[in-house]
């Protein structure tokens, strides 16, 4: 009996093989939307011989042909293996009509007969892309409190700022390096100067230079990037001349280490052990060397002031140093240090960014309670939907 | 002059990215910059060598504390250096048999390969390794329940340590299905969840702010202390 079934089944595919492949059906085009016109969308229905629990296979894959109008410049622009519903071709010119045609592949040379467009696609370029449209309007919101704020305080609007512990204690630390005859050490991170929280590192720097040269002390500045330690320098130097010492600027202080992690750590940590530094900053990005740093600082008697954006490296600074920026307080510090009305006004500014996250929060969060209680399908679902996936979602803020 | 220009590139440079997550056409341009970046960056790699060498040749010549270590830094940097210039112990590759220099420097056997994986990867595997030894001070120092938000702290790391581990498991494994939540696991799994997550979020939010912020500063030249000197 198993035999005659066998048999059965070898002799109803040998037929399938020797039968015509039927072709797909339902070929469809689309421009792809929100691209510079070079791609073509194309969907269809499998063949009816594509299918999954055949065996052995009938259908292989699909081969995808794309020729112009007049069927010149014939060429295959793809394959796609068994079971494939969707392609995209990206080799196309914008404003050129073409037309496509799929053909399935079976065993060997086998082959359909092709299922053609019915009409000729055109792609278009997209001069804006507009799924990210929402995204556009959150930055043009944020960008221009921060903008108006500014301008603001230009006219002479006072901006109050709440007191930042961390940065008040600058003026203390290195006053008590000055005292102990020690030095200072800042560390700018890991990062390279295209990094923001680099060059909100190096906007502290200017800060802290322009007090160790008020206060005589000295500043050791190692950093792990080459460009780093060029804006590193031109930061101090700066430093020491607003605060009338020029001469006090050795420029052998600020040095390149190494780019790599942990070679960076190991000369910071010797020096620590060696030159036992009265005051270490941290300000900048930082990853798993925060605590190695930290700590070590910690155990030569350093007063310690860290700064970092990597969240996940906020509780070891917390841990082990004595004042810690959280987050945004790093960005503000150059601000709040400088006590410029124009820079102060751009925290104003983020601060309406704030109010509009918050306003999103409290939105999100009503909506995702009423259509816990309204159920499948209710206004709250499809709002709360928008919301996520339009406007935070792919292409938007989140 | 001398921070005008430079702010300039900056702002040019800043805005086309930003024109460029927002125009088709125009993505292209991202990977002008980044390639403009990454020149900038190979020519820091030379004044970054040099710099090391100087500043560790000083070092020792003035005898200053830790003279031998930079003695060893030059040493291994020389070292480093000729066996991926000269490609030491690399094979002429099919292609060019008769020049051995076309060969991959990163050839398994080669002493640029040896070098990496038999001093480099080791060293590097020590330094973070005592990270665990770190990890135990500060949190010896972190934990001391000294006020009551030191005591919070100190409740809430012992229960999402005591969560993760099997032991936490096990010593609540008699509390009924229906009341997990009060297991230390449960409890670990509200912490991270609710607690955890809302302080990172906002935090996240802040910093992001914070960075559009700074950027725009920098590219409308508002904040130039990076530069140098706000001063032409």
């Amino acid at each position: 009996m198993v035999l005659a079934l066998w048999g059965f089944g070898s002799i109803e595919s040998a037929r399938a093989q020797d039968a015509a492949l039927a072709a797909p059906t339902g070929l469809k085009a689309v421009d792809h939307p929100n691209d510079v016109g070079t791609s073509v969308d194309l969907t269809w229905t499998l063949s009816v011989d594509d299918n999954a629990r055949a065996q052995p296979r009938v259908v292989n894959g699909y081969e995808i042909y794309r020729s112009l109008v007049d069927g010149d410049e014939r060429e295959m622009v793809g394959e796609v293996p068994y079971g494939v519903e969707k392609f995209t071709d990206q080799q196309c010119t914008a404003g050129v009509p073409y037309l496509f045609e799929i053909i399935s592949v079976g065993t060997g040379e086998q082959r359909s007969e092709p299922a053609r467009l019915a009409k000729p696609i055109t792609p278009i370029r997209q001069w804006i892309d507009r799924s990210r449209a929402w995204f556009g309007v959150i930055v043009v919101l944020v960008c221009g409190a921060v903008i108006l704020f500014t301008r603001l305080a230009r006219f002479g609007k006072a901006t109050y700022v709440r007191e930042i512990a961390g940065l008040q204690a600058i003026d203390e630390a290195v006053g008590r390096a000055t005292e102990m005859g020690r030095p200072c050490l800042f560390v700018p991170g890991l990062q390279d100067m295209n990094e923001i929280p680099t060059v909100a590192g190096i906007n502290i720097l200017a800060r802290v230079a322009r007090t160790v040269a008020e206060y005589d002390a000295t500043l050791t500045v190692p950093t792990a990037r080459s460009l780093v330690m060029t804006s590193a320098r031109e930061t101090v130097q700066a430093s020491c001349l607003a605060a009338g010492r020029p001469e006090v600027y050795d420029e052998n202080l600020v040095y390149y280490v190494s780019d790599e992690q942990f070679a960076y750590v190991a000369h910071l940590t010797g020096y620590m052990v060696r030159e036992r530094p009265a005051a270490c900053f941290y300000a900048g990005t930082f990853y798993a060397e925060s605590l190695i740093l930290a700590e070590t600082g910690n155990s030569v008697g350093a007063l310690q002031i860290a700064g970092t954006a990597e969240a996940s490296q906020l509780p070891f600074f917390v841990a082990a140093c004595d004042y810690t920026l959280i987050g945004e307080e790093l960005f503000a510090a150059s601000a709040y240090l400088s006590r410029e009305p124009q820079q102060l006004g751009s925290l104003k500014g983020q601060d309406a960014g704030k109010l509009l996250a918050g306003a999103l929060l409290i939105v999100g969060c009503a909506l995702a309670t009423w259509a816990a209680l309204a159920g499948n399908g209710s206004p709250a679902e499809s709002m709360l939907v928008f919301l996520k996936d339009t406007i935070l979602g792919r292409g938007g803020a989140g | 002059m001398k921070s005008t220009i430079p702010w300039l590139i900056a702002a040019a440079t800043g805005f086309v990215m930003i024109a460029a997550y927002f125009i088709p056409a125009a993505q292209g341009w991202q990977g002008e910059v980044g390639t403009w970046f990454e020149i900038l960056a190979a020519f820091a790699f030379v004044l970054g060598g040099a710099n090391l060498f100087a500043y560790h040749l000083g070092k020792i010549s003035a005898r200053r504390a830790g003279w031998g270590y930079s003695g060893v830094t030059l040493v291994a940097f020389l070292v480093t250096l000729a066996a991926g210039m000269l490609k030491l112990g690399v094979p002429a590759p099919d292609r060019y048999p008769t020049n051995a220099w076309a060969g991959d420097f990163q050839f398994e056997g080669s002493v640029s390969w040896w070098l990496y994986w038999y001093l480099y990867n080791p060293l590097n595997a020590t330094m973070f390794a005592l990270l665990a030894f770190y990890v135990s001070s500060a949190a010896f120092r972190a934990f001391r329940a000294k006020n009551t938000e030191a005591t919070v702290l100190l409740v809430t790391a012992f229960i999402v340590l005591l969560g993760r581990t099997y032991a936490g498991a096990w010593l609540t494994s008699s509390v009924p299905e229906n009341y997990s939540a009060l297991t230390f696991p449960g409890m670990t799994a509200i912490i991270l969840a609710v607690g955890n997550t809302a302080g990172q979020r906002a935090i996240m939010i802040g910093i992001a702010l914070g960075v559009a912020a700074t950027s725009l500063k920098v590219l409308l030249g508002v904040d130039r202390s990076y530069l140098g000197s706000d001063g032409d």
